[in-house]
Protein backbone atom coordinates (compact mmCIF):
# COMPACT_ATOMS: atom_id res chain seq x y z
CA UNK A 1 0.00 0.00 0.00
CA UNK A 2 2.77 2.37 0.95
CA UNK A 3 5.12 1.38 -2.02
CA UNK A 4 2.32 2.30 -4.44
CA UNK A 5 2.29 6.13 -4.01
CA UNK A 6 5.70 6.49 -3.70
CA UNK A 7 6.72 4.96 -6.73
CA UNK A 8 3.56 6.55 -8.92
CA UNK A 9 5.17 9.91 -7.88
CA UNK A 10 8.38 9.09 -8.37
CA UNK A 11 7.08 9.26 -12.20
CA UNK A 12 7.15 12.92 -12.34
CA UNK A 13 10.24 15.31 -12.56
CA UNK A 14 11.35 16.52 -9.08
CA UNK A 15 10.80 20.66 -9.31
CA UNK A 16 13.40 22.83 -10.99
CA UNK A 17 13.76 26.54 -11.10
CA UNK A 18 15.89 26.15 -14.37
CA UNK A 19 16.97 23.58 -16.78
CA UNK A 20 20.67 22.22 -16.21
CA UNK A 21 21.96 20.04 -19.30
CA UNK A 22 24.17 17.32 -17.61
CA UNK A 23 26.35 16.17 -20.31
CA UNK A 24 26.14 16.81 -24.39
CA UNK A 25 25.14 13.87 -26.36
CA UNK A 26 27.59 13.32 -29.16
CA UNK A 27 26.49 15.10 -32.56
CA UNK A 28 24.43 17.28 -30.86
CA UNK A 29 24.38 21.34 -30.44
CA UNK A 30 23.57 22.19 -26.84
CA UNK A 31 22.30 25.68 -27.15
CA UNK A 32 18.87 27.34 -25.82
CA UNK A 33 18.36 24.81 -22.90
CA UNK A 34 20.49 25.63 -20.27
CA UNK A 35 19.25 27.66 -17.33
CA UNK A 36 16.25 28.36 -18.95
CA UNK A 37 13.32 28.03 -17.73
CA UNK A 38 10.24 25.32 -18.41
CA UNK A 39 7.06 27.12 -20.21
CA UNK A 40 3.67 24.94 -20.06
CA UNK A 41 0.55 25.79 -22.42
CA UNK A 42 -0.63 28.65 -20.08
CA UNK A 43 2.83 30.51 -20.79
CA UNK A 44 2.68 31.02 -24.38
CA UNK A 45 1.65 33.26 -26.96
CA UNK A 46 -0.30 32.38 -29.88
CA UNK A 47 -3.58 30.03 -29.76
CA UNK A 48 -3.58 26.82 -27.76
CA UNK A 49 -4.24 23.66 -29.65
CA UNK A 50 -4.67 19.95 -28.65
CA UNK A 51 -3.11 17.90 -31.63
CA UNK A 52 -4.46 13.68 -31.05
CA UNK A 53 -2.44 11.77 -33.68
CA UNK A 54 -2.84 8.52 -33.14
CA UNK A 55 -1.89 4.69 -35.07
CA UNK A 56 -3.68 1.17 -34.47
CA UNK A 57 -1.55 -1.51 -34.17
CA UNK A 58 -3.68 -3.68 -35.94
CA UNK A 59 -2.45 -7.44 -35.79
CA UNK A 60 0.53 -6.47 -33.27
CA UNK A 61 0.09 -8.14 -30.01
CA UNK A 62 2.33 -5.64 -28.63
CA UNK A 63 0.97 -4.40 -25.16
CA UNK A 64 0.72 -0.76 -24.76
CA UNK A 65 3.80 -1.15 -22.08
CA UNK A 66 6.42 -2.45 -25.44
CA UNK A 67 4.77 0.11 -27.21
CA UNK A 68 6.00 2.99 -24.70
CA UNK A 69 8.97 1.08 -24.53
CA UNK A 70 10.02 0.80 -27.38
CA UNK A 71 9.14 4.99 -28.05
CA UNK A 72 11.65 5.84 -24.90
CA UNK A 73 14.35 3.55 -26.59
CA UNK A 74 13.88 4.36 -30.27
CA UNK A 75 12.73 7.83 -30.12
CA UNK A 76 15.67 9.27 -31.62
CA UNK A 77 15.22 7.18 -34.51
CA UNK A 78 11.47 7.13 -34.99
CA UNK A 79 11.90 11.35 -35.59
CA UNK A 80 12.69 12.62 -39.05
CA UNK A 81 15.62 13.37 -40.47
CA UNK A 82 15.63 17.25 -39.92
CA UNK A 83 14.29 16.91 -36.19
CA UNK A 84 16.87 15.53 -34.70
CA UNK A 85 16.70 14.09 -30.84
CA UNK A 86 19.08 13.68 -28.76
CA UNK A 87 18.81 12.18 -24.87
CA UNK A 88 21.19 12.33 -22.02
CA UNK A 89 22.58 9.04 -21.08
CA UNK A 90 20.46 7.82 -18.70
CA UNK A 91 17.79 8.18 -21.36
CA UNK A 92 13.38 9.14 -21.16
CA UNK A 93 13.66 9.16 -17.23
CA UNK A 94 11.66 11.98 -15.23
CA UNK A 95 14.14 15.75 -14.92
CA UNK A 96 16.04 14.69 -18.18
CA UNK A 97 16.32 16.72 -21.01
CA UNK A 98 16.57 15.32 -24.64
CA UNK A 99 18.15 18.46 -26.81
CA UNK A 100 16.58 18.83 -30.10
CA UNK A 101 18.36 20.00 -33.37
CA UNK A 102 16.20 20.93 -35.94
CA UNK A 103 16.52 22.59 -39.19
CA UNK A 104 13.57 24.82 -41.16
CA UNK A 105 13.42 25.68 -44.86
CA UNK A 106 14.25 29.17 -44.87
CA UNK A 107 16.64 29.31 -41.69
CA UNK A 108 20.39 28.66 -42.04
CA UNK A 109 21.78 26.21 -39.46
CA UNK A 110 20.64 24.04 -36.88
CA UNK A 111 18.12 25.21 -34.76
CA UNK A 112 18.62 24.37 -31.38
CA UNK A 113 16.44 23.58 -28.06
CA UNK A 114 15.59 21.07 -25.92
CA UNK A 115 12.41 19.32 -23.57
CA UNK A 116 12.25 18.07 -20.12
CA UNK A 117 11.03 14.44 -19.38
CA UNK A 118 8.00 16.22 -16.64
CA UNK A 119 6.37 12.89 -16.15
CA UNK A 120 7.30 9.25 -17.33
CA UNK A 121 5.88 5.57 -16.19
CA UNK A 122 5.66 2.57 -18.18
CA UNK A 123 1.89 3.32 -20.37
CA UNK A 124 3.01 7.31 -21.08
CA UNK A 125 5.42 9.83 -21.24
CA UNK A 126 5.39 13.62 -21.35
CA UNK A 127 7.81 16.30 -22.56
CA UNK A 128 7.87 20.09 -21.17
CA UNK A 129 9.14 22.55 -23.40
CA UNK A 130 11.47 25.46 -22.47
CA UNK A 131 11.70 29.58 -22.86
CA UNK A 132 12.91 29.73 -26.34
CA UNK A 133 11.08 26.24 -27.93
CA UNK A 134 8.84 27.16 -31.04
CA UNK A 135 5.50 25.44 -28.73
CA UNK A 136 4.93 26.35 -25.33
CA UNK A 137 3.19 22.97 -23.53
CA UNK A 138 3.38 19.69 -23.32
CA UNK A 139 3.91 16.55 -25.71
CA UNK A 140 2.41 13.19 -24.13
CA UNK A 141 3.86 10.07 -26.53
CA UNK A 142 0.93 7.01 -24.76
CA UNK A 143 -0.33 4.09 -25.60
CA UNK A 144 -3.43 2.14 -24.40
CA UNK A 145 -5.23 -1.08 -25.16
CA UNK A 146 -8.99 -0.64 -27.12
CA UNK A 147 -11.04 -3.51 -27.72
CA UNK A 148 -7.63 -5.93 -28.04
CA UNK A 149 -5.84 -3.88 -30.16
CA UNK A 150 -2.83 -1.63 -28.94
CA UNK A 151 -3.12 2.13 -29.57
CA UNK A 152 0.13 4.55 -29.55
CA UNK A 153 -0.69 8.14 -29.38
CA UNK A 154 0.67 11.12 -29.26
CA UNK A 155 -0.76 14.36 -27.94
CA UNK A 156 0.19 17.95 -28.06
CA UNK A 157 -1.21 20.89 -25.91
CA UNK A 158 0.95 23.59 -26.90
CA UNK A 159 0.94 27.19 -28.65
CA UNK A 160 2.96 29.18 -30.17
CA UNK A 161 5.71 30.63 -27.79
CA UNK A 162 5.97 34.05 -29.51
CA UNK A 163 4.90 36.03 -32.03
CA UNK A 164 7.67 35.08 -34.62
CA UNK A 165 6.70 31.63 -33.79
CA UNK A 166 2.94 32.15 -33.90
CA UNK A 167 3.32 33.71 -37.51
CA UNK A 168 5.74 31.10 -38.80
CA UNK A 169 2.75 28.13 -37.98
CA UNK A 170 0.27 30.20 -39.24
CA UNK A 171 1.40 31.23 -42.18
CA UNK A 172 5.16 29.60 -43.30
CA UNK A 173 3.81 26.23 -43.07
CA UNK A 174 5.25 25.26 -39.69
CA UNK A 175 1.84 23.97 -38.20
CA UNK A 176 1.70 21.50 -41.36
CA UNK A 177 5.62 20.89 -40.88
CA UNK A 178 4.77 19.77 -36.75
CA UNK A 179 1.86 17.70 -37.76
CA UNK A 180 3.92 15.64 -40.92
CA UNK A 181 6.81 15.32 -37.85
CA UNK A 182 4.60 13.55 -35.66
CA UNK A 183 2.81 11.37 -38.74
CA UNK A 184 6.38 10.17 -39.30
CA UNK A 185 6.78 8.86 -36.08
CA UNK A 186 3.72 6.77 -35.67
CA UNK A 187 4.59 5.62 -38.91
CA UNK A 188 7.87 4.91 -37.79
CA UNK A 189 6.51 3.11 -35.01
CA UNK A 190 3.89 0.90 -36.84
CA UNK A 191 6.82 -0.07 -38.90
CA UNK A 192 8.61 -1.43 -35.74
CA UNK A 193 5.56 -3.68 -35.29
CA UNK A 194 5.22 -4.97 -38.78
CA UNK A 195 2.04 -2.95 -39.25
CA UNK A 196 0.74 -0.55 -41.34
CA UNK A 197 0.03 3.08 -40.68
CA UNK A 198 -3.20 4.48 -41.00
CA UNK A 199 -2.19 7.65 -38.56
CA UNK A 200 -5.46 9.79 -37.42
CA UNK A 201 -5.23 13.36 -36.26
CA UNK A 202 -7.49 15.35 -34.47
CA UNK A 203 -6.75 19.38 -33.67
CA UNK A 204 -9.14 21.33 -31.35
CA UNK A 205 -8.42 24.94 -30.83
CA UNK A 206 -8.79 25.00 -27.23
CA UNK A 207 -8.10 28.80 -26.61
CA UNK A 208 -7.92 31.33 -29.95
CA UNK A 209 -7.10 33.98 -27.98
CA UNK A 210 -3.60 35.35 -28.03
CA UNK A 211 -1.49 36.18 -25.21
CA UNK A 212 -0.17 39.62 -25.88
CA UNK A 213 1.49 39.90 -22.42
CA UNK A 214 3.85 36.98 -22.96
CA UNK A 215 5.00 38.55 -26.48
CA UNK A 216 8.12 39.25 -24.87
CA UNK A 217 9.15 35.71 -24.80
CA UNK A 218 10.40 36.68 -28.49
CA UNK A 219 14.01 37.67 -26.35
CA UNK A 220 14.44 33.57 -25.64
CA UNK A 221 13.44 32.69 -29.37
CA UNK A 222 15.56 29.38 -30.22
CA UNK A 223 15.36 29.86 -33.80
CA UNK A 224 17.36 33.71 -33.93
CA UNK A 225 19.57 32.83 -31.01
CA UNK A 226 20.74 29.77 -33.06
CA UNK A 227 21.16 31.60 -35.83
CA UNK A 228 22.88 34.39 -34.56
CA UNK A 229 25.00 31.90 -33.63
CA UNK A 230 26.01 30.55 -36.24
CA UNK A 231 28.89 32.46 -36.96
CA UNK A 232 30.52 31.84 -33.72
CA UNK A 233 29.95 28.16 -34.28
CA UNK A 234 31.32 28.18 -37.83
CA UNK A 235 34.54 29.99 -36.90
CA UNK A 236 34.91 27.61 -33.88
CA UNK A 237 34.50 24.69 -37.11
CA UNK A 238 37.20 26.34 -39.15
CA UNK A 239 39.50 26.81 -35.97
CA UNK A 240 39.61 23.36 -34.78
CA UNK A 241 40.35 22.26 -38.02
CA UNK A 242 36.77 20.94 -38.98
CA UNK A 243 37.27 18.55 -35.90
CA UNK A 244 34.40 17.89 -33.86
CA UNK A 245 31.01 19.49 -33.23
CA UNK A 246 30.45 22.79 -31.68
CA UNK A 247 28.57 21.64 -28.55
CA UNK A 248 29.10 25.17 -26.73
CA UNK B 1 -5.06 0.49 -10.90
CA UNK B 2 -6.63 3.70 -12.13
CA UNK B 3 -9.85 4.63 -9.37
CA UNK B 4 -12.22 6.49 -11.48
CA UNK B 5 -12.47 9.88 -10.71
CA UNK B 6 -16.13 10.97 -8.88
CA UNK B 7 -16.75 14.99 -9.01
CA UNK B 8 -19.38 16.16 -6.45
CA UNK B 9 -20.67 19.59 -7.34
CA UNK B 10 -21.75 21.36 -3.58
CA UNK B 11 -22.52 24.93 -3.78
CA UNK B 12 -21.61 27.32 -1.20
CA UNK B 13 -22.88 30.53 -2.06
CA UNK B 14 -25.24 31.91 -5.15
CA UNK B 15 -21.96 32.90 -6.74
CA UNK B 16 -19.61 29.99 -5.59
CA UNK B 17 -19.45 26.25 -5.92
CA UNK B 18 -17.03 23.86 -4.83
CA UNK B 19 -15.79 20.13 -6.44
CA UNK B 20 -15.59 17.31 -4.16
CA UNK B 21 -12.90 15.55 -6.52
CA UNK B 22 -12.06 11.76 -5.59
CA UNK B 23 -10.12 9.50 -7.66
CA UNK B 24 -7.74 9.58 -10.28
CA UNK B 25 -7.32 12.55 -12.35
CA UNK B 26 -6.11 10.95 -15.61
CA UNK B 27 -7.25 11.39 -19.34
CA UNK B 28 -10.28 8.89 -17.96
CA UNK B 29 -11.30 11.75 -15.56
CA UNK B 30 -12.42 13.82 -18.36
CA UNK B 31 -16.24 13.23 -18.54
CA UNK B 32 -16.59 13.49 -14.79
CA UNK B 33 -14.62 16.72 -14.66
CA UNK B 34 -16.10 18.73 -17.60
CA UNK B 35 -20.16 17.51 -16.43
CA UNK B 36 -19.30 18.47 -12.90
CA UNK B 37 -17.64 21.98 -14.37
CA UNK B 38 -21.10 21.97 -16.59
CA UNK B 39 -23.34 21.87 -12.85
CA UNK B 40 -21.33 24.25 -11.08
CA UNK B 41 -22.02 26.46 -13.78
CA UNK B 42 -25.15 26.41 -14.89
CA UNK B 43 -26.54 28.60 -12.17
CA UNK B 44 -23.92 31.67 -12.78
CA UNK B 45 -21.05 30.73 -10.10
CA UNK B 46 -18.18 33.51 -10.44
CA UNK B 47 -15.73 30.54 -8.68
CA UNK B 48 -14.85 27.07 -8.67
CA UNK B 49 -13.08 25.67 -5.84
CA UNK B 50 -11.96 22.26 -7.17
CA UNK B 51 -11.55 20.18 -3.63
CA UNK B 52 -8.30 17.71 -4.01
CA UNK B 53 -8.36 16.26 -0.30
CA UNK B 54 -9.49 13.26 -2.33
CA UNK B 55 -7.30 13.29 -5.22
CA UNK B 56 -5.27 9.64 -5.12
CA UNK B 57 -3.22 9.94 -8.33
CA UNK B 58 -2.60 12.31 -11.25
CA UNK B 59 -0.23 12.08 -14.13
CA UNK B 60 0.58 14.56 -16.75
CA UNK B 61 -3.00 13.99 -18.79
CA UNK B 62 -4.74 14.73 -15.64
CA UNK B 63 -2.34 18.21 -15.66
CA UNK B 64 -3.94 19.21 -19.27
CA UNK B 65 -7.51 18.51 -18.07
CA UNK B 66 -6.79 21.20 -15.83
CA UNK B 67 -5.12 23.23 -18.40
CA UNK B 68 -8.48 22.67 -20.46
CA UNK B 69 -10.77 23.13 -17.74
CA UNK B 70 -8.78 26.59 -16.68
CA UNK B 71 -9.49 28.09 -19.89
CA UNK B 72 -13.11 27.16 -20.54
CA UNK B 73 -13.37 29.17 -16.59
CA UNK B 74 -11.34 31.97 -17.92
CA UNK B 75 -13.56 32.25 -21.18
CA UNK B 76 -16.56 32.42 -18.91
CA UNK B 77 -14.87 34.90 -16.75
CA UNK B 78 -14.95 33.19 -13.39
CA UNK B 79 -12.64 31.88 -11.18
CA UNK B 80 -10.58 28.88 -10.27
CA UNK B 81 -9.32 28.14 -7.16
CA UNK B 82 -8.20 25.11 -5.28
CA UNK B 83 -7.51 23.78 -1.90
CA UNK B 84 -6.49 20.37 -0.15
CA UNK B 85 -3.41 19.52 -2.64
CA UNK B 86 -0.80 17.66 -1.00
CA UNK B 87 3.01 19.20 -1.09
CA UNK B 88 4.03 16.78 -3.55
CA UNK B 89 0.56 18.04 -5.94
CA UNK B 90 1.44 21.76 -4.89
CA UNK B 91 5.49 20.68 -6.29
CA UNK B 92 3.89 19.54 -9.51
CA UNK B 93 1.46 23.05 -9.84
CA UNK B 94 4.67 24.43 -9.36
CA UNK B 95 6.56 22.61 -11.97
CA UNK B 96 4.02 23.01 -14.53
CA UNK B 97 3.02 26.27 -13.71
CA UNK B 98 -0.41 25.91 -13.11
CA UNK B 99 -0.01 27.60 -9.78
CA UNK B 100 0.45 30.82 -11.83
CA UNK B 101 -3.29 30.59 -13.07
CA UNK B 102 -4.81 28.86 -10.51
CA UNK B 103 -5.39 29.99 -6.57
CA UNK B 104 -4.31 27.52 -4.76
CA UNK B 105 -4.69 27.18 -0.53
CA UNK B 106 -4.70 25.22 2.41
CA UNK B 107 -7.90 24.95 3.26
CA UNK B 108 -11.44 25.11 2.41
CA UNK B 109 -12.25 28.09 4.58
CA UNK B 110 -9.32 30.35 2.50
CA UNK B 111 -10.39 29.07 -0.67
CA UNK B 112 -14.08 30.25 0.21
CA UNK B 113 -12.30 33.66 1.39
CA UNK B 114 -10.37 34.20 -1.49
CA UNK B 115 -13.91 33.06 -4.34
Amino acid sequence: MSEQPDSRESAWAKPVDKLRVSGTPTGAINLNVEGKQMVGPLQGFGQLWQKTYRVALSGSSASPQEVVSLLKAKLPELMPSDSRFYPSITGVKPGEVIIINATVPGVPGTISTGVMILYADDESFTVMTPEGHPESGFNTFSASSEDGVTVAQIQSLARANDPIYEFGFRFMGGSSQQEKIWHHVLTQLAAQFKTAANVTMQKTCVDNRLQWSQAKNVWHNAMIRSTLNLPVRTARRVFRGGRGIDAS
Amino acid sequence: MSIQLTAAVRPIAASACIIDLHGDITAQAEAALMEAYHQASKNGAKAIILNFEGLDYMNSSGIGLLVTLLIRVQRQKQKLLAYGLSDHYQQIFELTRLNEAIGIYSDEAEAKAAA
